[in-house]
Order: C-alpha cells, then sequence, then structure tokens
C-alpha cells in the first residue's frame, strides 16, 4: 500500500487530502473456486455406467407416457421435453404402415417417408400456428407434446394389425373402426389438455382445429391399412 | 431540410422513413420558419401518406407491419384474428349477398394467412380422403377390385390446391396493379386481400368434396355446378368493382378468365379424384346409378 501512494501522488495530487480510514475492511479473496469446490460435480454424469444413462432416459420417456395416457393438468410433458419418445412412436408407426411383405409398385400405400414426413412436418406446422396465434409456449415444448400424443393411435395401429391378422370381414372393419375412433378422441383430447392452456381464450378453437385435422389424417392411415395379400 | 434541432427525434425518422419507401407519395411543403411549422408540416406528411398508401396496392398492405420480413413479429401481424372473426368470414364466403364486396365488407384491412392456409389444407385432405371413399363405395361389387389406399394422391391434391391458391392470386393481382398503373382510376386489392378472398372461397369445396362420395351421378354434377357458382360469384362480385372502371373488353375478359379458372378446377377434382369406373371387363356401361345400387345390395349380402 505505501508503494502505490508514493507512485501515486505526483498524479493525484488533490487526493492527498482524502484520507482513507483504516477500519473499513479492503481485503477480499478474488480466487476463483475450481475442481471439488465447483457444484456441478456432484451430477457429472461422465463417469456412471451406460446403463443408468440409458435407463434415466428410457425413465423420463415412460413417464411421460404414462402422463399422455392419464392426461392431467401437469406440467410434465412440458418443463422437461424430450423428443425421444415421439421419434420413437413416429418410426413405430410408419414402420407398422408398411406391410411387412414386398410392395407391389402401384401401392398406393404411404410410404415410410410420407408418413414421417407428415407427422414431423405437421407437428412443425401447428407449433408455427400456435405461436403465430400469439401462443406462449415454446417450440420444442409443442412438438414434444404433439409427438407424444401419437401414443394411443400407435397403440390402436397395434391393436389393428393383430385384429386383422384374423379374417377380412365387415366385423373386423367395425372393430377396428371403433378403436380408431376411441384412440382419436383419446389423442385430440390428450393433445388440447396440454396446448389450449397457452393461447388466449378467444383463439383456443383456432389452435384446436389443426390438431384435429392433424391426428384425423394420421387416424384414416391406420383405418385404411390392409395388409398386402 | 432545415435543421432538426427543435424536433422529436422520432417524428423526424418515420417521416423520413415514409418517404424513401414511398417516394411517389404526394407531400405537402409548407416552407416557414419555425419549429412549430416543421412540425406541421410533418404531421400533414404522415397522414398524406397513410391515406395514399391505404389506397396504393402495394405488396403488403401498406407496410403498417411491425419489423422486416426476417422477424417473428411480421407473420404474426397476420394472424390477428380471433375464431369468431374465421367463422364470420368463412360465413360471408359460403353466403355471397349481392352487392356486399367480401374484401370490403368481412377483411376490412385486415388479411389474415390463417384461413387461406389451414382451408386449403384442409380441401387438399378432405378431397383425397373423399376421393378414397367414393372408389372404395363405387367398385365395392366389382369381385376383381382390391381396395388399396391412394395415399399418393394427396401429394397431388395438395400440389393442384396450394399452386391455385397461391399463383392464381398472384396473377389476378399483378394484372391488376398493372392495369391501376396505366389507368390511375382503377382501384385495386393488395397482394394478401386477393389471397385471402381466394382462401376463403375455396371453403365451400369443403362440404361439397365431401358430399361427392354419394355415388349418385347426376346429384355429383349439381353439387359441382351449386358449389362452382357459389364460390364464383364471391370472386366475382370481389374482383368486378375493381375491373369495371377498365375498358369493356379487358373487364370481362378478366372475369372470363378468374371463373373460368375457378371452374376448371372443381371439374379437375371431380373427374381425377372422384373417377367413375369406366368398362372394367364386366357390363358397366355410362349409366352408374342402378348398376351401382344393385352392386352395393348385392355386397352388403355377401358381406354377412
Amino acid at each position: 500500500m505505501a508503494e502505490v501512494e508514493e507512485s501515486s501522488k505526483p498524479l493525484f495530487a488533490g487526493l492527498s487530502d482524502i484520507s482513507i480510514s483504516e477500519d473499513i475492511p479492503v481485503e477480499g479473496d478474488i480466487s476463483v473456486p475450481v475442481g471439488s469446490q465447483n457444484p456441478d460435480d456432484d451430477f457429472s454424469t461422465l463417469d456412471e455406467p451406460v446403463k443408468d444413462t440409458i435407463l434415466r432416459d428410457l425413465r423420463a420417456v415412460g413417464q411421460k407416457f404414462v402422463h399422455v395416457l392419464y392426461p392431467k393438468k401437469s406440467s410434465a410433458l412440458l418443463k422437461d421435453w424430450d423428443l425421444w419418445g415421439p421419434l420413437l412412436l413416429c418410426v413405430t408407426l410408419a414402420l407398422m404402415l408398411q406391410g411387412g411383405s414386398a410392395d407391389s409398385g402401384e401401392d398406393g400405400r404411404p410410404q415410410f417417408a410420407e408418413v414421417f414426413v407428415i407427422i414431423w412436418f405437421g407437428s412443425v406446422i401447428i407449433t408455427l400456428n400456435s405461436k403465430l396465434l400469439g401462443g406462449t409456449i415454446s417450440f420444442f415444448q409443442s412438438l414434444c407434446v404433439l409427438g407424444y400424443c401419437i401414443l394411443p393411435l400407435t397403440v390402436a395401429m397395434i391393436v389393428c394389425r393383430i385384429v386383422l391378422l384374423g379374417a377380412l370381414s365387415s366385423v373386423s372393419f367395425v372393430v377396428r373402426l371403433i378403436v380408431v375412433t376411441a384412440s382419436f378422441c383419446w389423442s385430440t383430447f390428450a393433445s388440447t389438455a396440454f396446448l389450449a392452456d397457452s393461447q388466449p381464450a378467444n383463439r383456443k378453437a383456432l389452435v384446436v382445429y389443426p390438431v384435429f385435422l392433424f391426428y384425423f389424417v394420421i387416424s384414416w392411415m391406420i383405418l385404411t391399412f390392409l395388409p398386402s395379400p | 431540410m432545415a435543421s432538426p434541432d427543435d424536433l422529436t427525434f422520432q417524428e423526424f425518422e418515420e417521416a423520413a422513413d415514409l418517404l424513401s419507401s414511398n417516394p411517389g407519395a404526394s407531400t405537402l411543403s409548407i416552407s416557414s420558419p419555425g419549429a412549430a411549422a416543421f412540425s406541421e408540416d410533418v404531421k400533414v406528411d404522415l397522414s398524406d401518406d397513410e391515406d395514399h398508401q391505404q389506397e396504393s396496392s402495394e405488396l403488403l398492405g401498406g407496410e403498417k407491419q411491425t419489423g422486416g420480413f426476417w422477424t417473428f413479429e411480421y407473420y404474426q401481424s397476420f394472424f390477428n384474428v380471433d375464431a369468431m372473426q374465421v367463422l364470420d368470414r368463412i360465413k360471408g364466403s359460403v353466403m355471397p349477398l349481392p352487392g356486399r364486396n367480401f374484401v370490403k365488407h368481412h377483411i376490412r384491412n385486415n388479411p389474415d394467412l390463417y384461413g387461406p392456409f389451414w382451408i386449403c389444407v384442409t380441401l387438399v385432405f378432405s378431397v383425397a380422403i373423399s376421393g378414397d371413399l367414393y372408389t372404395f363405395l363405387i367398385n365395392k361389387g366389382n369381385p376383381e377390385f382390391h381396395y388399396r389406399p391412394q395415399f399418393n394422391k394427396v401429394s397431388i391434391a395438395a400440389v393442384t390446391v396450394f399452386l391455385y391458391a397461391w399463383l392464381v392470386p398472384l396473377g389476378v393481382w399483378g394484372f391488376l396493379t398493372w392495369r391501376q398503373s396505366v389507368e390511375r382510376h382503377i382501384s385495386g386489392y393488395t397482394f394478401l386481400e386477393t389471397v385471402c378472398v381466394y382462401g376463403y372461397s375455396l371453403f365451400i369445396y369443403i362440404p361439397a368434396s365431401i358430399l361427392w362420395t354419394i355415388p349418385v351421378y347426376w346429384l355429383e354434377w349439381l353439387l359441382i355446378a351449386i358449389a362452382m357458382v357459389i364460390s364464383g360469384s364471391v370472386l366475382v362480385m370481389t374482383f368486378w368493382p375493381a375491373v369495371r372502371d377498365d375498358t369493356r373488353l379487358t373487364a370481362f375478359a378478366t372475369m372470363a378468365v378468374i371463373v373460368s379458372l375457378h371452374a376448371l378446377l372443381a371439374v379437375g377434382f371431380k373427374l381425377y379424384f372422384f373417377k367413375t369406373p369406366t368398362n372394367t371387363g364386366s357390363s358397366h356401361s355410362g349409366q352408374q346409378t342402378t348398376p351401382a345400387a344393385n352392386h352395393t345390395t348385392l355386397a352388403v349380402g355377401k358381406h354377412q
């Protein structure tokens, strides 16, 4: 401190009148805590076994599935959004719509790419629509909700495939119709339970209608699926 | 220009922006000293420019949106509608009353992109799905017909509808703007308003396409006629006041082109998506109603 005062005297001559009281503590520690003092180190995921990492993500996905199946106004789907579930569901649905055996060239069945594009592109457009209308939900949260709510329709697809293993009759058609209609209503209801809250009241219908159309088209693809003879 | 020392910075910038974006605007310049007179000059400029801009057919509604076209708020201004407003516009497109210009009465300087876009999407899927249903119903008694979902038709329907709903308004708007620049007394519409009119006028085809699944021959063509008349009249009543002041030949030619394109769309839908099968080996002749009814009853008997 003494050397500083001596060198600064010719420059700051006017300051020599000011006296710094020695009661004010002018000390401290300016070292940045590194290493073991960093709280993030306690949650470092680099050292855990791979099984834990995968299971954690799978558990998160499974928990969200449960939230979709019993849609209450919880924010679990929205807070930790992830896109693993939608990807899993979309790929499963698109694969099951393929028919398994070799398709003939003029089969009008939706191709894998068409289903994929419709689901993802449709979700993006609905999200954009919701945001343009003034919604408060974020982009990926909305994608996450729309993707997860395809779960009832995927279940319906599995049921339809099982029913189609039997004979192709009008009874099977009626059963499939009922199953697909029920899961369509379930999907739409589940996604509007999450999405509609983020819109002002006079625009709720404008946001719900595209969601309805989206799940209707997917339901139509599921209902008209027929295995190749 | 005089030194803006006495002015608030915002006013000056606004005037300069307006003048730079619309150099042809009529501006009054009151040359008198003093800040008050200059600010009066600025205010007069603003109001004059706004009036002029509402009449002129600039590309996107007079630049009253916030931000440039790269910001999100710019596009948000096109979705500034409520559910009741959209319903009201749809009702106006389905029940065109003579003398009610759709643009002036319903859109009222608030064109939106929600209606046209989602009506087009709905139309694409309703035409494709109804076409699928129709093919299934009309071939029900045909033993050699295996039902296959015709999903590739969705792509074709999408391309057709979106090209129609966006390229044709572009052409109509461009033509009207060109005529307006040639002869000043014609009032034009902005591009968005044209897209809006075309989009909402396509709404009538959605219930029509659902009703087209009923495989009764005369009913289908009757429905086509009704749908064409309704949506065509919406278009005619919107665009007639715009071309009425032009030469008679141009006016009638424009109207004829608009109506014929619309008719072409409807007939094209019917012929492509709702194909009535011609001779498929069995004795199907031109008459569709009675053989189809007979085959349906036979098929119902078989399935039980």
